[in-house]
């Protein structure tokens, strides 16, 4: 049983090792025909020829965060989802409602969501 | 040479050796992929696309086109920029790639071919697509460049959305099927053309598709690098090797959801025509040719897209992932649970 999932792990290896053995030869072989290696302005960030006048880590607008808390939601929904359509045919009518309420107290919460505006992006 | 058999023999090494051979088709792939995607944009813009790389005697002038481009990144410097975090900035190309190629392990490939034959099938999937965000979020948040952390923002937002939906439709595949198998779930289908997911599951199937395109990033969603508002997003301050990297595993990427629709929505490796056709003829047997071409038919499906439709404005990808195809989910999957219940359509009879 457990045995199946050990490609998986050979497979995660031998990926992380394409990547590794990639990234380390092509940042050998490009050092090398490298002109000037620690050029100070080849290396400051990308601005529109500018100097950065502040970092670039900075405030940022909160609705990204309420996605995010959204999209917790929502992926837990789909987690419960899952196993319950795995046996669905095993659960018969008490299953279906079950989902049903649960799934109602979901769109519930969406369409309030939705009303509030918590979606829009204008 | 005895002791060197033996050792071939071993199932690890078997399967190590079939991991190799999967991981290199895939990027060989990936490789003529990118020919295949500038050669139809060309002729779709009555260009020639590549034509001076490599002919073989006269015949397919720029065949090898991606192996030249390869060549030019790998001689590249990459440039680190001065004020990036430097561990991350190296470790986001490896996190980008690493789901995007470990993700086929799952994928049935032909009736006895699938590396990693496990009952959570699926779950894997969803767990390794999810990874991917990780590593377009750190490269944006590494580089320490406004545009690469504008670009970054934007992919987790839309990412996150268009996930959910994808999320939802799967939850239709497996009240179809009743497994989290892959392979069940193409054994499922069996029966020919019309007893495939997309014809039942056809509005999820569409919302798959269009989340498929959103989840890659490509056009007509690929704000998140939207040359011409934020340079590259969040590659931008990438270079040489490590941004082929990011190149490699966006395509993998979009081959993995090929194969992905294929396999839930359109048989897998199974024939159209399984059933209507006498089962030893030759193009109603099962196999990898039949993948193979589902597969090819979506990569032309992308770039049919990139060249056709502008790019979406920000709001209107988020308004069409939330408003749109969640409801549209969610619509269908409370539709597909009645009539499982009630045994209408080619559903496992309900308990």
């Amino acid at each position: 049983m457990l045995s199946n999932y050990l490609p998986i792990l050979i497979y995660l290896a031998v990926a992380t090792g394409v990547g590794v053995a990639l990234l380390v030869i092509g940042a050998l072989i490009g050092r090398y025909f490298t002109r000037y290696p620690d050029d100070v302005e080849k290396r400051s960030a990308y601005e529109c020829g500018f100097e950065a006048f502040e970092d670039s880590r900075r405030r940022f607008d909160v609705r990204y965060y309420l996605v995010a808390i959204l999209f917790i939601v929502f992926d837990l929904e789909i987690a419960f989802l899952f196993p319950w359509a795995v046996a669905l045919d095993a659960i018969g009518s008490a299953g279906l409602v079950a989902m049903g309420i649960f799934l109602a107290i979901l769109v519930v919460g969406f369409a309030y969501e939705w009303k509030k505006g918590a979606l829009e992006w204008d | 040479m005895q002791p060197i058999f033996d050792l071939l023999a071993l199932p690890v090494v078997q399967t190590t050796i079939w991991i190799l051979v999967v991981t290199v088709s895939v990027i060989l792939a990936v490789a003529f992929s990118v020919l295949f995607e500038r050669k139809i944009i060309g002729w779709m813009q009555l260009r020639k696309g590549p034509n001076r790389v490599g002919s073989i005697f006269g015949f397919w002038p720029g065949v090898f086109q991606a192996f030249a481009d390869v060549l030019k990144l790998l001689i590249k410097e990459v440039v680190v920029p001065a004020q990036a975090n430097k561990v991350m900035f190296a470790l986001a190309p490896i996190i980008a790639l690493v789901p995007a190629l470990a993700t086929w392990a799952v994928v049935p490939l032909s009736p006895d071919l699938v590396i990693a034959n496990i009952d959570a099938g699926l779950l894997y999937v969803l767990a390794l697509t999810s990874t991917g965000i990780y590593g377009v979020i750190i490269a944006g948040w590494a580089a320490n460049s406004k545009y690469a952390m504008l670009g970054a923002m934007r992919s987790a937002a839309q990412m996150v959305a268009y996930e959910i939906a994808m999320g939802f439709a799967l939850v239709g595949v497996v009240m179809a099927s009743g497994s989290l198998n892959l392979g069940a779930i193409v054994q499922q289908q069996a029966g020919g053309m019309l007893t495939w997911n997309i014809i039942w599951l056809f509005p999820l199937a569409l919302v798959y598709i269009i989340s498929g395109v959103a989840e890659t990033n490509r056009l007509p969603f690929d704000v998140a690098e939207g040359e011409s508002e934020i340079v590259a997003g969040f590659h931008v301050e990438y270079s040489g090797i490590a941004f082929a990297l990011f190149f490699l595993a966006e395509y993998a990427n979009m081959l993995l959801i090929s194969a992905l629709t294929a396999v839930f929505f359109f048989g897998g490796w199974l024939s159209p025509f399984d059933g209507y056709l006498p089962a030893d003829n030759w193009l109603a047997r099962p196999g990898f040719p039949w993948l193979g071409i589902k597969i090819s038919a979506f990569m032309f499906f992308y770039f049919w897209l990139r060249a056709t439709y502008p790019r979406y404005r920000y709001d209107q990808i988020m308004r069409l992932g939330w408003k749109v195809l969640i409801p549209i989910t969610l619509v269908w999957i409370a539709v597909e649970g009645v009539m499982a219940h009630f045994g209408v359509g080619p559903w496992r009879a309900a308990g």
